[in-house]
C-alpha cells in the first residue's frame, strides 16, 4: 500500500501525527491515539479514511461491549425461538450468525479504515481478548467452523481516553500517539479550517482569552477546541466586536458568552474572582 | 548504534520491549522516514513508548543520547528577531510598550538573547522559560506575571533540539498524577456484585428448566444484571493541618462518590468523637449523635475514615482532650467502638507514609486500627481496598 495521509481540508494534522500515521499504514499495525477531550481522535480515523478514499468501519464501545460483538453473534435466542415456530430458516446455523463490525472490515474487498473508538469505556480484559484477532487479522467461527481471514489488512486506529491502563501485550502491537493540545498557530489552522471568514482581529482576541483561559490554574474543566470552535460560532453570530472581549488598557473582562467555555458553575466563579483580582491589582 | 540506544532506553528505566525495537527497525528498514532526527524522534517514540506519562522520560533519554549529534551544522537554534518584536507586541500593553522603548529596543534584545543563553547553559536538558517571578527585564513588563515564554510557538526555529529538550509532557508523569480517573480504577477492587433491581437480562439456567418443565415449549426467564452493591461509610476529617490536602481529599471524595451507589458519609474534626456533622457550611445544625450512625447502618457497611491522624495524643487517649470541646470519653474508645461495629475498616492517611512512625498520634491510631492505615496514593488505596473486599 503505497497511500500517504498528508491531512486533509477539514482536519489540521501536525506533522508528528501524520508521520505516525503513516507508519502504522506502511506497517501495518493499530495506531493507539490518545489526548485530552476534544482534540480530533475520533475524527483522525474519518479523515484519514475521506483522504484516502477508503470505507470507514466504526466500532463505538461501551461499558457492556464484548469482544466477541466485534467479530460476530451467534443469535441462539430467535433460532430458539424460530423452531418453536417450525421455520424452516432454523436449520442453518448460519442464518443465526451476525457479523460484526471486525468481520465486515475483514470480508470487504479493498483496504479499508476501521476505529475502534474508546477502548477503554470497555472492561479490562476487552484489549487482551482481541490480541490474535488484531495480530493475524483472523479469525475462527466456531458455530460454522469457518476461519475469516482478512483480504486486506484495514488501518486501525484505535482511541482511548485513559481510563484504564491498557495490557502491555496489547500495547506492545500498537503504534501510539499522544495528540497534545494544538499550540496557538495549530488552533488558528484549525479555527481557519472551520471559519474561513472570521474577522481576524476577533479571532486573534479570542485565541487570546481562550489560551489565557486555559492557563487558569485550578480549572476543573479546561476548555477544549470544541469549545472554543462553539464559543467563536456564537460571538460571530451575535456579531460582538473585538474590543469587547478585553477592557480598554488590556485588561481582562469576564467574556461575553462564557458559558461556552466554562461549564461549570465553580470554574465560571474562580474566573470571575481571578478576573476581579486583577481589577483591584492595577 | 540503535542497540545501544534501545539499551540507553532500557537503563533509564523505560518499559519498551524487543518487539517494540525490532518494529521500529522494520520501520526504518521500510523507509517510513527521511534522514531527519526530527522524523526518527517522532517514529521512535511511536514505537517505543506507549503511555504519555513516560514521554517526558523518552525526551530526557533521548536529550541525553543524540547529544552528539545535535552539533551538526544548521541545527543550532537561533531566535528571528522579527519574531520576538512579534511576541512583545501581542502580549504588552501600549503603555508597557511605550515603555520599553524608552529602554532601547537593541539593547533590550542583547540581554535577552545573553540570558537565553546563559539559561542553556545553567539547565542543559532542563526547560527554557525566560525570566521567571519577573527578574529579567521582559518578566517584569510583560503581560504574563511569570515573563515570557519563548518556546515551541517559535514558528520556524522549531530545531530538532529543542523538541524533545522543551520537555513539554513533564506534567504528564504518572508519579504525580493522583487523578479522579486513577482513584476510581483503584477503588473498583472494592466491588461485590449482586443481582438487584429490574430484569433485563437472560437467565440462560432458568430458562432452559423452565423450558423443560414446559414440555419443551420455550419460558424465557430474565433476571436483573449484576451491581456493585458494596455499601460504603465514611468519615473525613476536615479543617486544621488537614487543610494542606484538600485537593486531594477532594479528588478521593468526588471519585468515591461516582463509584459507590450506597455511600454515607460524615465529617469530623481530628478524630472522631460522640458526634460527627453531615454538612461542613452548617456543621452544627446538622450534627449528629456517632451512635446513632452506629445504629443505623449497619455492620455490612465498609468503614473507611480519612484522616491525617495528626493531632495531640491526648485526644485519643484523655477526656477532654479534644481541642474544640468538653469530650467526656477519649477519642480512643470512641473509635473502637466504631471498629467493633464495622469489622471491615481502613484508615486512609493524605500524609506521607515514611513520616508516620515521627508521630505519636498516628503510631496510636494505627495501633487501634489493627495495622490498616494506607496512605493516599495510588498503591495505598489499592492496598486498602483490597484489605476491605476480603471477607471479615
Amino acid at each position: 500500500m503505497s497511500t500517504r495521509f498528508e491531512g486533509t481540508d477539514q482536519y489540521v494534522a501536525t506533522s508528528d501525527l501524520m508521520l505516525a500515521v503513516n507508519a502504522a499504514i506502511r506497517l501495518q499495525r493499530p495506531l493507539l491515539i490518545k489526548g485530552e477531550p476534544g482534540t480530533g481522535k475520533t475524527m483522525l480515523a474519518e479523515e484519514v479514511a475521506s483522504a484516502l478514499g477508503l470505507p470507514l468501519f466504526q466500532w463505538h464501545i461501551k461499558s457492556t461491549t464484548k469482544a466477541q460483538q466485534g467479530l460476530y453473534e451467534y443469535d441462539a435466542v430467535s433460532r430458539l425461538r424460530d423452531s418453536q415456530l417450525g421455520d424452516d430458516k432454523v436449520k442453518d446455523i448460519g442464518n443465526y450468525i451476525v457479523q460484526g463490525v471486525l468481520w465486515k472490515a475483514f470480508a470487504h474487498d479493498a483496504p479499508s479504515v476501521v476505529l475502534i473508538d474508546e477502548i477503554d469505556k470497555a472492561d479490562i480484559e476487552f484489549p487482551n481478548d482481541l490480541l490474535r484477532e488484531l495480530d493475524r487479522m483472523e479469525f475462527h467461527v466456531y458455530e460454522t467452523q469457518q476461519t475469516v481471514k482478512a483480504k486486506h489488512r484495514p488501518i486501525l486506529f484505535i482511541t482511548s481516553n485513559n481510563e484504564k491502563e491498557l495490557p502491555d501485550a496489547f500495547l506492545r502491537r500498537c503504534f501510539f500517539h499522544y495528540i497534545k493540545f494544538p499550540d496557538k498557530e495549530t488552533m488558528e489552522k484549525i479555527v481557519g479550517v472551520h471559519f474561513p471568514d472570521i474577522r481576524e482581529n476577533l479571532l486573534r482576541a479570542a485565541l487570546e482569552v481562550f489560551f489565557e483561559l486555559r492557563d487558569v490554574p485550578g480549572l476543573k474543566k479546561k476548555p477544549t477546541t470544541s469549545e472554543l470552535l462553539d464559543w467563536l460560532r456564537l460571538l460571530a453570530a451575535e456579531e460582538i466586536p473585538a474590543e469587547h472581549l478585553r477592557a480598554p488598557g488590556g485588561k481582562p473582562v469576564v467574556p461575553p458568552l462564557a458559558g461556552a467555555l466554562l461549564k461549570n458553575e465553580q470554574d465560571i466563579a474562580l474566573f470571575e474572582r481571578l478576573v476581579a483580582m486583577a481589577k483591584g491589582n492595577r | 548504534m540503535l542497540t545501544d540506544f534501545f539499551l540507553h532506553l532500557k537503563a533509564s528505566k523505560l518499559p519498551v520491549s524487543t518487539k517494540e525495537f525490532l518494529t521500529l527497525l522494520e520501520a526504518l528498514q521500510q523507509g517510513v522516514i527521511g534522514p531527519s532526527i526530527d522524523d526518527f524522534y517522532v517514529l521512535a517514540r511511536a514505537c517505543l513508548v506507549k503511555d504519555e506519562a513516560h514521554y517526558d522520560k523518552f525526551d530526557r533519554a533521548f536529550g541525553v543520547f543524540f547529544k552528539g549529534v545535535t552539533a551538526i551544522p544548521g541545527l543550532e537554534a537561533e531566535i528571528p528577531e522579527d519574531w520576538l518584536r512579534r511576541v512583545t507586541q501581542t502580549h504588552l500593553s501600549p503603555a508597557d510598550r511605550a515603555k520599553l522603548e524608552k529602554l532601547g529596543w537593541d539593547k533590550l534584545m542583547d540581554e535577552f538573547r545573553k540570558r537565553l543563553e546563559e539559561q542553556k547553559e545553567h539547565h542543559s536538558g532542563g526547560s527554557k522559560w525566560i525570566g521567571t517571578g519577573g527578574s529579567s527585564p521582559f518578566g517584569a513588563h510583560g503581560y504574563h506575571p511569570e515573563g515570557i515564554r519563548v518556546g515551541p510557538e517559535s514558528a520556524g526555529n522549531r530545531t530538532a533540539v529543542k523538541v524533545w529538550d522543551q520537555r513539554q509532557y513533564r506534567n504528564l508523569d504518572d508519579s504525580v498524577a493522583l487523578g479522579t480517573r486513577n482513584i476510581k480504577v483503584a477503588l473498583r477492587r472494592l466491588r461485590r456484585f449482586a443481582r438487584e433491581g429490574a430484569v433485563e437480562e437472560l437467565d440462560l439456567d432458568g430458562t432452559i428448566s423452565a423450558t423443560a418443565r414446559n414440555a419443551g415449549w420455550l419460558d424465557l426467564k430474565m433476571r436483573p444484571e449484576r451491581h456493585n452493591s458494596v455499601k460504603v461509610l465514611m468519615f473525613f476529617d476536615v479543617g486544621g493541618s488537614m487543610d494542606d490536602h484538600i485537593k486531594v481529599c477532594e479528588e478521593l471524595f468526588s471519585a468515591v462518590r461516582g463509584e459507590f451507589k450506597h455511600l454515607e458519609y460524615f465529617y469530623f474534626h481530628n478524630c472522631v468523637y460522640e458526634s460527627v456533622w453531615r454538612d461542613n457550611a452548617r456543621r452544627y445544625a446538622t450534627k449528629q449523635a456517632l451512635l446513632d450512625v452506629l445504629h443505623t447502618y449497619g455492620p455490612d457497611y465498609k468503614l473507611i475514615i480519612v484522616g491525617d491522624a495528626t493531632m495531640s495524643p491526648y485526644e485519643l487517649v484523655a477526656p477532654g482532650g479534644s481541642v474544640e470541646h468538653f469530650n467526656e470519653e477519649p477519642g480512643a474508645s470512641w473509635l473502637r467502638r466504631l471498629l467493633d461495629a464495622y469489622p471491615g475498616a481502613c484508615w486512609i492517611n493524605p500524609t506521607h507514609e515514611p513520616s508516620w512512625p515521627y508521630r505519636q498520634s498516628i503510631s496510636l491510631i494505627r495501633q487501634i486500627m489493627a495495622d490498616r492505615m494506607y496512605p493516599l496514593t495510588i498503591d495505598g488505596l489499592e492496598r486498602a481496598m483490597r484489605q476491605l473486599s476480603r471477607k471479615q
